[in-house]
């Protein structure tokens, strides 16, 4: 039986859809009244899975916004956030922890590993709350800091590692539970070009190879680049003048 | 899970070795009183019985005048006993197992050239059972003996170091007054009493006499009846009190001019004294294990704050607020019970110095350590449940754009 998001789930809706990810008109309001500020307002889109879509925009255009929503970690004030068909605004904050747990991999600008924690504890963190056993543990750990090409920096902490090998750890945190979707945010943003562009590669191949839909938020068009796909936002929607008609899942360099 | 957060919120606390030190600061001093005072004072109570029950076994004693509560005055009003008395009880009250007619006065014991002052008491064979109290070397007094009066004593433990060192007195003989009397036996040591007089510092000899050599008078001071089991001393002690009133022309209504002490109730009520005292003291320790706890909620708020960006880094890989509230209040009860094995360890050597300083008996009590142990583990989840709460409302959004 194929793994659903609805299966780790209390009541799970319909599974029948075509897309892994709809977002269908979807607004998201922050505050009240006269001070209420729409930070979306109305969005459509879909993703597939395996594609490796790019999210751009200015600051305050909503990317962000529509990140947290994705990354299940926020829900639209009105309208429809499906993830496998299932209607995360419909979830409690567990579920969606536990949506979050099972299916979805973080990676940030910031990097944000624990501090003082060595890389390979760092990238063992999502396998505790899974439950997975110590030597299980240590075992997919080690194999994910090999395949970000770690191999040798297991006892480090962040404080003993460049930008670019915490990106890396924080890449194989990511990709150690094998989600299905690898949000980035930035993931290049504090990272040099030569290191940004290790970093592109690594994730166009955990798209290409291991099947991982990719969804990143970027500000440089060359980031942008290695997606099979942008979405612009622009004032809280989608600014379809630059949507590229590029098919899903193959990027172009 | 649970043991991987234990293990976790080990890390955590080890990571900040003086921090967490002084945070379970207060929970080992609280831990430590209580464990002290509670130990030391369970040992106060069991010195207390022991020596009451030093005393003898099943002891009653009778003396004239109301007794320890009466008037002042009232016991010089009462007429003395004399030996008909006690060979009345000895005869008459039934569940007797030995009576001791008594009577005693401070006087010099000289031998050679050494000389001691004691107190010498005239009293009987029964002594000897009533007290539980064996000889080391020699005999009791013979019948004859105590029928015709004779000059022979029995030595207590002090009286006989003080005298004849490490030598054996039996055969010797030593002067009390003008009165010269052999040494028939040395009795063991019994050490201090429940009142801190040494019980050892006595010369024994035969009443009769003490009456005819030392005090002049055939007056008996007081009776110690010991019962034969100690169930009994209640009745024995009621069947005496109605045969004095007989005997010395009590009718009812009257006041006694005579009082019987039951040595169990004088323990019980002592002992009972030591208990509210170690209760009291522990309780006023106790606050201090609260003040303990609100160090560790303290602490734990801070730790909250700085690790907002740790907890949404949690929470967005998966953690439910659940989990990341037991991770706190695991390392809250993990600091708060490592105080408390720390702070019993320290209460139980701090009893132990105490005791063997204050020449008291050591007494584990093994229910109060574990009590102790519950209680400091309960602070941390009281305390700590505060602090992890709020670490599991936070935003996973805005907990990682803290700075």
């Amino acid at each position: 039986m194929k793994e659903t998001a609805a299966n780790h789930l209390e009541n799970p809706t319909n599974g029948n859809q075509k897309h892994l990810i709809e977002f269908e008109s979807v607004t998201r309001v922050y505050g009240t009244g006269l001070a209420s500020m729409r930070a979306l307002r109305g969005i459509n889109f879909y993703i597939d899975a395996g594609e490796f879509v790019a999210v751009m925009g200015p600051s305050g255009s909503g990317k962000s916004t529509c990140m947290n929503i994705l990354g299940c970690l926020d829900v639209p004030t009105e309208g429809a956030f499906r993830f496998d068909g299932v209607d995360v605004g419909k979830l409690t904050p567990d579920q969606r922890a536990l949506l979050r747990r099972h299916y979805l991999g973080f990676v940030f600008q910031g990097f944000n590993l624990l501090n003082r924690t060595s890389a390979l504890e760092n990238v063992e963190l999502p396998l505790i709350y899974r439950g997975a056993s110590r030597a299980e543990r240590r075992r997919q750990a080690m194999e994910a800091l090999a395949a970000v090409g770690l191999n040798g920096w297991e006892t480090h902490t962040p404080g003993e590692l460049s930008g670019g090998q915490q990106q890396r750890v924080a890449i194989a945190r990511a990709i150690v539970t094998h989600p299905r979707v690898l949000l980035a945010d930035e993931p290049t943003g504090n990272l040099d070009s030569a290191r940004s562009r290790e970093v592109m590669e690594l994730l166009t191949s955990f798209n290409r190879e291991r099947g991982i839909t990719i969804v990143m938020v970027t500000h440089e068009a060359d980031m942008a680049r290695y997606a099979g796909r942008r979405i612009h936002f622009l004032d809280g929607l989608i600014d379809n003048s630059h949507e590229s008609p590029g098919s899903p899942g193959i990027s172009e360099v | 899970m649970i043991w991987e957060t234990i293990l976790l919120a080990q890390r955590e606390i080890r990571r900040n070795v003086l921090r967490s030190s002084l945070t379970i600061l207060g929970i080992v001093i609280g831990v430590a009183a209580v464990i002290t005072l509670v130990t030391m004072g369970d040992g106060a109570t069991a010195q207390v019985r022991e020596q009451i029950s030093s005393l003898g076994s099943n002891l009653l004693s009778i003396r004239p005048g109301q007794g320890f509560h009466g008037p002042g005055g009232a016991r010089d009003a009462a007429a003395n006993f004399d030996i008909k008395d006690a060979e009345a009880i000895g005869r008459d009250v039934s569940g007797v197992k030995a009576v001791a007619p008594m009577s005693s006065q401070m006087t010099q014991a000289i031998t050679g050239n050494r000389n001691w002052s004691t107190t010498v008491t005239g009293s009987t064979n029964g002594y000897f059972q009533v007290k539980d109290w064996p000889l080391v070397s020699g005999r009791q007094f013979t019948e004859s003996e105590q029928n015709a009066g004779k000059a022979v004593c029995v030595l207590g433990s002090t009286v006989k170091k003080e005298l004849f060192g490490s030598q054996d007195p039996v055969g010797n003989s030593i002067r009390l007054k003008t009165l010269s009397c052999q040494v028939v036996g040395v009795l063991a040591s019994k050490g201090q009493s429940g009142f801190g007089s040494d019980q050892d510092d006595v010369v024994l000899i035969p009443l009769r006499t003490f009456q005819r050599r030392i005090s002049g008078n055939s007056d008996v001071s007081y009776i110690y009846v010991s019962a034969r089991d100690s169930g009994s001393t209640e009745k024995v002690q009621a069947d005496i009190e109605r045969l004095m009133h007989e005997r010395r022309h009590i009718k009812e209504g009257e006041d006694d001019d005579f009082h019987v002490n039951d040595m169990q109730e004088i323990m019980s009520t002592l002992t009972g004294t030591t208990r509210i005292l170690t209760a009291l003291l522990g309780a006023v320790a106790a606050v201090s294990l609260l003040v303990g706890g609100i160090g560790i909620m303290n602490i734990m708020l801070v730790s909250v704050t700085e690790r907002t960006r740790e907890i949404g880094i949690r929470l967005a890989i998966g953690a439910r607020g659940s989990e990341v509230l037991m991770q706190f209040l695991i390392e809250a009860v993990v600091l708060s019970s490592f105080g408390g094995v720390v702070g019993i360890v320290i209460g139980l050597t701090g009893a132990a110095v105490g005791a063997s300083v204050m020449n008291m008996p050591f007494i584990l009590n093994s229910g109060i350590v574990l009590v102790a142990f519950l209680f400091s583990a309960a602070v941390g989840v009281i305390f700590g449940y505060f602090p992890a709460r709020q670490a599991a409302r936070l935003d996973p959004i805005e907990a990682l754009r803290y700075e």
